[in-house]
């Protein structure tokens, strides 16, 4: 086990599968960072020489945002578009999604669980006469 | 996508207009606009533009934050006030 941009602990898989638990790396920016530190992606996190592991920690830190700082920028993000009074904002505000999906089903993720509304269901995609 | 950087922001011309002939007399005006899909630019910050939300002009003050946004961001065309209340619902309370 390593530990890698902070708290963050990727298990003996290979690394670059292994970076991306850290919070703000993909596919893409996992791929990227081993291709400029020079380090093999099909090696496991357990074999990597301290060097390498060292070379990887330091790209992560000059290259990209991870983790809290990302996490910060993102609620901070979210609170402009709040604060702006934005149609955006709004959507956040009510817990609604924000990029004009449909509301009338679905949106699970957003809304959260269902609550049974009465008298809905009943005309479920009908349309009125 | 994108509009391309080439193009530069989308901003009414009319509305542009407006704007720089108020900022050179420096009076404190409320500018009328339909322009809903007008960036809002730099040059606008500190002013105060009703825009049209369909029925009624809308004062919005602009606000460093808001470069970028489109106007019509600010002032939502629908008006939803909740479901009613069916008596069933109410009851249980």
């Amino acid at each position: 086990m390593a530990r890698v941009a902070g708290v963050d602990i990727p298990a003996n898989k290979r690394v670059e599968i292994s970076l991306r638990y850290i919070y703000g790396i993909g596919p893409n920016i996992s791929r990227k960072i081993l291709d400029q530190t020079g380090v093999d992606p099909n090696i496991r996190v357990k074999d990597l020489s301290d060097e390498d592991l060292i070379k990887i920690r330091e790209a992560i830190d000059k290259e990209c945002k991870v983790e809290g700082d990302l996490r910060r920028e993102v609620t901070f993000n979210i609170k402009r578009l709040i604060e702006i009074g934005s149609y955006r904002g709004l959507r956040h505000r009510r817990g609604l999604p924000v990029h004009g999906q449909r509301t009338k089903t679905n949106a699970r993720t957003k809304r959260g669980p269902k609550r049974t509304v009465a008298g809905r269901g009943r005309r479920r995609g009908m349309t009125k006469k | 996508m994108g509009r391309s950087t080439k193009k530069g922001p989308f901003v009414d011309a009319k509305l542009m207009k407006k704007v720089s002939a108020l900022k050179a007399s420096g009076g404190k005006a409320v500018i009328k606009t339909w322009a809903r899909s007008s960036m809002v630019v730099p040059d606008m910050l500190n002013l105060t533009l009703a825009i049209h939300d369909g029925r009624r002009h809308v004062p919005i003050y602009i606000t460093e934050n808001m470069v970028g946004h489109k106007l019509g961001e600010f002032v939502p065309t629908r008006t939803y006030r909740g479901h009613v209340r069916s008596e069933k619902s109410t009851r249980k309370k």
